[in-house]
Formats: structure tokens, C-alpha cells, sequence
């Protein structure tokens, strides 16, 4: 669907008309859409952020969660609240164009009112109208920019590289740009961006055998006669999540001792603003900035955590302002200091929804996007099958899309069962949406997609299960890693996210008998981490299948019992399963 | 710089033959720095290992810093630091709580050092990563958990 502002007016009338979930008042009279993107400067500090688009170049589809519990401290905050609550706790009209940014209510009906979200030529006309009335402002790109199309895939990441260019991007991090290997990101370092002038910091990226720095830890900036400084904090486990084998030289992790040395490095060489773009995770963040002294703000990415508004963090020095900016191209974060007297006074945050029908694209990075995309034109186009259903990713346990995967993984591999990653990326699609090529990429593009069968026992089953439900909620935020639970086909399980490794899940049954320790099962899987693992790419496994369907329908979500979160719990909202 | 002291470092093969030596398993530890006895290292559960190595009941110390990940990357090799700040420091030991063998290492330290060692062990799963030291002649104690994962699926 492509329109014109004046089209989509229009059919925000007709769709306020004819009654659908929308607050006609803010929608259509007073807040009109047209000074939607009005921001107007705050200060003389400012940085925009963007995080985690996952190599969308185009505008998509994406479907916030419904499910995004909190264990421990993190019950019903910030961001593990959804839907209805998350309007609440920050003013938000339901209904609104906000309303549907930020949550998953009717995401379908409210998708063809606004439209398609993000898309580089219409984030381009954003960041050149912002940086416009803010001269000097940083561009500060979170990671996983590099990886979750086919583009980025096919082109080895150099789609991304020269579109990030091209953008204006002036700061990054890495996470899932280091599964082109060590090599290709040191060529693009060392290569594009140095010359392009974009600095690549990451304070937590080390040599295994020194410790010595991989990347600058950190860049020192002048904005109005300022001097800002922003360190760079990787994906903490990018060896553990992703494979080791990619990065064998390099050491990661949370380092907050080293991030400390590094505020304080940057406080006596001047910074008067200290940044750190991270890509640890919400939650992680929101600890580090307990431990940490003398950041002024985090600006986050990772867990996909599309947040209005920065969380303000005490630790023993101060306060720390903790953000996260979303995924799939569908943000952008404003954030304009106060700075006066060697201090911040004040600041304004706003993390802008990016609508593609209210940004008119830019026209040299809309050529630039057709031009990189032609020489695959043929591939990504091809019409796999059609679906019926509402296909969406984004869960703490199961979507739509990953349960199409683990069943073409079951029925093409004759497994059992099977495993899926969960996966924080990958796109949405609306019922009656063709599933082409280039959809199915979004959900699999990945260095490292042999698909795999293994025989497995049920002890084995479970200790993996238990092992990824770990990682998930796991009390203490610094042993998590960031990702959903593994998507499970086959497999029916009770989980209790409150209780500790090797007692949440219980209750396995495969086609109605319990699953049994000892006895074996052929479990398909995708995304293996160890080196030389053998098997066809799933996008090959997944295709044939789609294509042997023609129509996708009624697809039948696996969803696990959830016990000990409870009723009332603000993570957890228009759950397929029984939640108490 | 550092490409040149790796270089260096790499054509003095000399230098870390004794290192190599030990990851390739030729040599014991017990070999290598013989500060405990060889029943100590042998030990199957972390109460034998500590009463060999004469420590049996320490004393909970927060003078003890352990640096290690909170996710191994690899549980081959897990970096581990331990420094003592606690005066008189002779011995620092390591253990791996839940490894067969929980004893991993055990440095002696002429007295004056610095109580402070360096070393990666390693571990077949979860578990608390445990440093006694011994001061004049008391022994004190400090443990980290050290988790050990299957890996895969991040987001």
C-alpha cells in the first residue's frame, strides 16, 4: 500500500467514520498528523538514536509483543509492561498513532489506517529535518544494523554499510554485525567507515589473550563548545548467543569495571555529557546504571523495547537516564540536553514512531535502495504462497511465524519436534499478504542457517529448554541474554518463569504422552552455534514447504501454560494459552 | 605495538614452553606449582580439597575479589582473577565447585607478594568458582558463580 499524505488523511477519516478503534478527537481534529514530526529543539546538546532495524531498508510491518514478563525486580516495570498497561503508565491515547507504534492492540485494523513503519529514504527526511534545527547533532546507530534481510545477507552487509553512510550515521556498536565474522568487521572499520568518519566504539570487546581493546572503547565529540562523550558497549554474550567460531580471538562481556574506567577517563579528558550507545538489553542496562557512575544517559537497544519515555536510574553518584529505541527501522529517539555551566540542566526525550506514509522519502536514498536491491529483484519477489493468517514473530514464547517454521521443519525433516531461536527480529505480515522470498529472509537471514535433525533424549529436550528459559528470566539481569524462549513445535510444556534453571518447565507431552527422559526423539532445529555444522539452509527448507502449501492457514500456536507470573501480571495481556 | 608483542612473544617459544606444557596436559599442576599436596588436587568434592590443602573451615572473606565472567564463553578456558587484599597473603587456591575434581590451582606466594594471580580453568557446567586464601595461617574465603551455557538463540 503506497499513498500520499493527503490519501492516508483521508482514509483516517473514513476509517474514524466507520468506527473503528480509534480516538477520532486526537486522530483526525486537535494533534492532526500534519505537525506530527514537529519536535522542536530543546537545549544545545542533542543525539538521535536508532537501533536494532534488523537491514530493513523498506518500510515493514511490526507487531509489538503481548507477552514480555519481568522476573524478579523487573515484575510489571519498564519495559516489561504491554498493551493497555504501557498506554497507561505513559499517556497514551488509545487508538492514537502512538497507540499502535507502541503496542500490539489491533495491530491489523490500525496497520491499514497508519500504514507501514520505518524504511531508510523516510527515516533519511526525519534525521535531515531534526538535524536541521539541530546543528551539530549526533547520529548514534545501537547495532543489528548489519543483519535481517536478504539484501544485507547476499551483499555480505555492504547494503547496510553504505545506506548507514548515507544516512549520516556518526557512532555504532556491534551485536549481530559480528556474525559476518571478525574480518568483514574489521575491513568495514578499518575501511568504509574510516573514511566515512563514523567511529566504532565498543568498551567490552577485548583480545583473548592480552585483553587489550578490539575497538575504541569510546569518541570524544564537540557539539556548541561541549565536549560529549560516547562509549560503546557491545552485545555482552555475542560468543554464547551467536557462534564463537565467528569471533575466536576476540572476549566480551559486561566489563562494568572497564566502563567505569572509561566514564571516568572521558570525565577528566572534559565530557561534560557522557553517553553510553549499548546494546546490552533493557534490563541490563538498567543495572549497569545502579553500578556504574557519572553516565548521563544509556542509550539502549537489544531486547527490541520500544520505550516513550528514559527511565531514571539513582546509583551512588547520581541518576542515569536508561532508554530503549525499538526495532525494525520503527523509531527514532530525540534526545536534547540543557547544558549550561559544565552541567545538564534539563533534558527531552521523544522516541518518534518513523510512519512511512508521513515522511515523504528521500529521493537519493530511495535510489540508492532501488539500485542495491535490482540485481536480486527476481529472487526476492518470488511469491512463495499467500497467507490467510496473521503472521507476527515478537513474544516472550511463541508467534505466528516461528510456529510456520518449526512446522515446515517438522514435516520436511519428519522430526518429532522441533526447535526454533527466539528471535527478537523478523517481520509482520497481514492476512491476505503474500509470503515472497524476501519475507521469509526476514525471518532467517542469518551466516550460520544449516538446519539440523538430531536424535535427542527427553532429559536432553528439557535440560536445553531449561537452559534457554534461563537466559530469559533468570532473576539477576546480568545472566540474561536477551532473546524470547525457543520456540518449541511438537512439544506441549508448562512453564513457571519464577523459579530457577532446571525447575521451570514441566509437564512435556508430545502428541498427548508424556515426554519421557530416556527415550529418544528426532528433534529438527535451526542456527547451530558450533563450527562445521552441515545441513540445508532453512529459507530452502521453509520455501519448499510454502510453496507446496500455496495457502497459509490456520496455523495452530504451540503456547505454553504459564504458572507463577499471575493473573494480573502488566507483562502479559491477550494470551493464546492459560496464564495464572 | 601489540602486533609486535605478540610477534615477540610467539618467537619466544622458550618463554611459554611451561605454559604450553600444562594446556597440553604433559604436566600437572601439581608438577608445575606443587604448593599443595597431590591428595588435594585429587579430591572429589570441595569439603576433601579444602581440609588437604589445610583450609578446612574459612572464614568468609570481602577483602577476596574474584573476576570472572558471569557467562563463560568458552568453559574450556574461563578466565579467573583473585586478589587478596587481606595482609600476609601465602596462598591462593582455586576450585570450580562443581567440576569432579574441584581443585583447579593453587599458587604459594613468598611472603611481601602481592596476592594476586591470574590463570583460566576449566569447567564442565554451572557452578560457584571458589578462592581460599591463606594469611597468617588463618584461611578465608570468597565465591563467584560462574555460569556455564549450551548457548544459542539470542535475540
Amino acid at each position: 500500500m503506497h499513498m500520499n499524505r493527503r490519501e492516508f488523511l483521508q482514509l483516517l477519516a473514513v476509517a474514524a467514520a466507520s468506527g473503528m478503534a480509534l480516538d477520532s478527537k486526537s486522530a483526525l481534529a486537535g494533534k492532526a498528523p500534519a505537525n506530527f514530526y514537529e519536535v522542536p529543539r530543546h537545549g544545545n546538546v542533542s543525539f538521535l538514536h536508532f537501533t536494532d532495524c534488523h537491514a530493513q531498508l523498506l518500510p515493514v510491518w511490526f507487531r509489538e509483543p503481548n507477552v514480555n514478563l519481568g522476573v524478579g525486580d523487573s515484575y510489571g516495570k519498564t519495559p516489561h509492561i504491554v498493551g493497555q498497561n504501557l498506554l497507561k503508565a505513559y499517556g497514551i491515547k488509545p487508538g492514537s498513532a502512538e497507540a499502535h507504534a507502541f503496542t500490539y492492540l489491533d495491530f491489523q485494523e490500525a496497520a491499514k489506517v497508519y500504514g507501514k513503519v520505518g524504511g531508510f529514504a523516510h527515516l533519511k527526511t526525519l534525521v535531515d529535518k531534526l538535524r536541521a534545527q539541530r546543528p551539530g547533532a549526533l547520529l548514534l546507530d545501537g547495532g543489528d544494523t548489519w543483519q535481517g534481510s536478504a539484501t544485507s545477507l547476499w551483499t555480505n552487509a555492504q547494503d547496510m554499510v553504505d545506506a548507514c553512510i548515507k544516512l549520516g550515521v556518526n557512532v555504532m556498536t556491534p551485536h549481530w554485525e559480528s556474525t559476518f565474522g571478525a574480518e568483514r568487521v574489521l575491513e568495514i572499520v578499518n575501511g568504509d567507515f574510516k573514511k566515512a568518519g563514523i567511529d566504532f566504539v565498543a568498551q567490552n570487546v577485548v583480545t583473548n589473550d592480552f585483553g587489550d581493546q578490539v575497538f575504541k572503547p569510546y569518541v570524544m565529540k564537540e557539539m556548541g563548545g561541549v565536549k560529549v562523550a560516547v562509549i560503546g558497549q557491545a552485545f555482552p554474550y555475542t560468543p554464547i548467543a551467536n557462534p564463537r567460531h565467528m569471533v575466536p580471538d576476540w572476549s566480551f562481556g559486561i566489563r562494568d569495571d572497564g566502563m567505569q574506567q572509561w566514564v571516568d577517563d572521558a570525565r577528566a579528558n572534559g565530557a561534560k555529557v557522557v553517553i553510553v550507545l549499548s546494546h546490552n538489553g533493557m534490563d541490563v542496562d538498567l543495572k549497569m546504571a545502579s553500578r556504574v557512575t557519572g553516565i548521563d544517559a544509556i542509550f539502549g537497544g537489544h531486547t527490541h523495547d520500544g520505550v516513550p519515555q528514559p527511565v531514571k536510574v539513582k546509583n551512588a553518584k547520581g541518576v542515569t537516564l536508561v532508554t530503549n529505541a525499538g526495532s525494525n527501522g520503527k523509531f527514532l529517539g530525540v534526545m536534547d540536553f540543557d547544558v549550561r555551566g559544565g552541567k545538564i540542566q534539563s533534558y527531552k526525550y521523544r522516541l518518534l514512531p518513523v510512519f512511512s506514509n508521513l515522511l515523504p522519502a528521500d529521493k537519493d536514498m530511495d535510489a540508492y535502495i532501488q539500485k542495491v536491491r535490482a540485481p536480486y529483484a527476481d529472487k526476492l519477489n518470488e511469491k512463495l504462497a499467500v497467507t490467510d493468517d496473521f503472521l507476527y514473530r515478537r513474544g516472550n514464547f511463541n508467534g505466528t511465524w516461528d510456529q510456520l517454521l518449526v512446522d515446515a521443519l517438522m514435516e520436511v525433516k519428519g522430526a518429532d519436534a522441533a526447535f526454533s531461536p527466539g528471535f527478537r527480529w523478523g517481520t509482520t505480515l497481514l492476512p491476505g499478504d503474500a509470503i515472497t522470498m524476501e519475507r521469509l529472509m526476514d525471518q532467517t537471514a542469518i551466516t550460520y542457517p544449516q538446519t539440523t535433525l538430531t536424535e535427542m533424549s527427553g532429559e536432553t529436550i528439557k535440560t536445553i529448554m531449561e537452559d534457554v528459559a534461563d537466559n530469559l528470566f533468570n532473576a539477576d539481569p546480568y545472566y540474561q541474554q536477551g532473546g524470547d524462549m525457543v520456540r518449541v513445535g511438537g512439544i506441549e510444556y508448562t512453564i513457571d518463569p519464577t523459579k530457577t534453571i532446571g525447575n521451570r518447565i514441566g509437564d512435556m507431552t508430545l502428541k498427548g504422552k508424556p515426554v519421557e527422559a530416556k527415550k529418544t526423539y528426532k528433534v529438527a532445529g535451526w542456527a547451530p552455534v558450533a563450527e562445521g555444522a552441515q545441513g540445508e539452509p532453512v529459507w530452502d527448507v521453509v520455501a519448499s514447504y510454502l510453496r507446496d502449501k500455496k495457502v497459509i492457514k490456520g496455523v495452530k500456536l504451540n503456547t505454553p501454560k504459564i504458572v507463577g507470573v499471575g493473573k494480573n501480571n502488566p507483562g502479559i495481556a491477550a494470551y493464546d494459552g492459560s496464564y495464572s | 605495538m601489540n602486533a609486535l608483542r605478540r610477534n615477540v612473544l610467539k618467537g619466544a617459544a622458550g618463554a611459554s614452553a611451561v605454559a604450553v606444557a600444562v594446556a597440553a596436559g604433559l604436566l600437572k599442576p601439581t608438577q608445575a606449582l606443587a604448593a599443595a599436596p597431590r591428595s588435594a588436587f585429587e579430591a572429589k568434592n570441595v569439603g576433601d580439597a579444602m581440609k588437604d590443602l589445610g583450609a578446612a573451615s574459612p572464614a568468609d572473606s570481602k577483602d577476596i575479589t574474584i573476576k570472572a565472567p558471569d557467562i563463560a564463553e568458552n568453559g574450556a578456558v574461563v578466565p579467573v582473577e583473585v586478589t587478596s587484599a587481606i595482609a600476609g597473603t601465602t596462598m591462593i587456591a582455586i576450585l570450580a565447585e562443581k567440576n569432579a575434581t574441584p581443585l583447579v590451582a593453587d599458587f604459594s606466594l613468598a611472603n611481601g607478594a602481592q596476592g594476586f594471580v591470574s590463570t583460566r580453568i576449566k569447567m564442565g557446567q554451572t557452578s560457584l568458582v571458589r578462592a581460599v586464601v591463606t594469611a597468617g595461617g588463618k584461611s578465608y574465603t570468597a565465591a563467584k558463580e560462574v555460569k556455564v551455557t549450551i548457548g544459542g538463540c539470542g535475540g
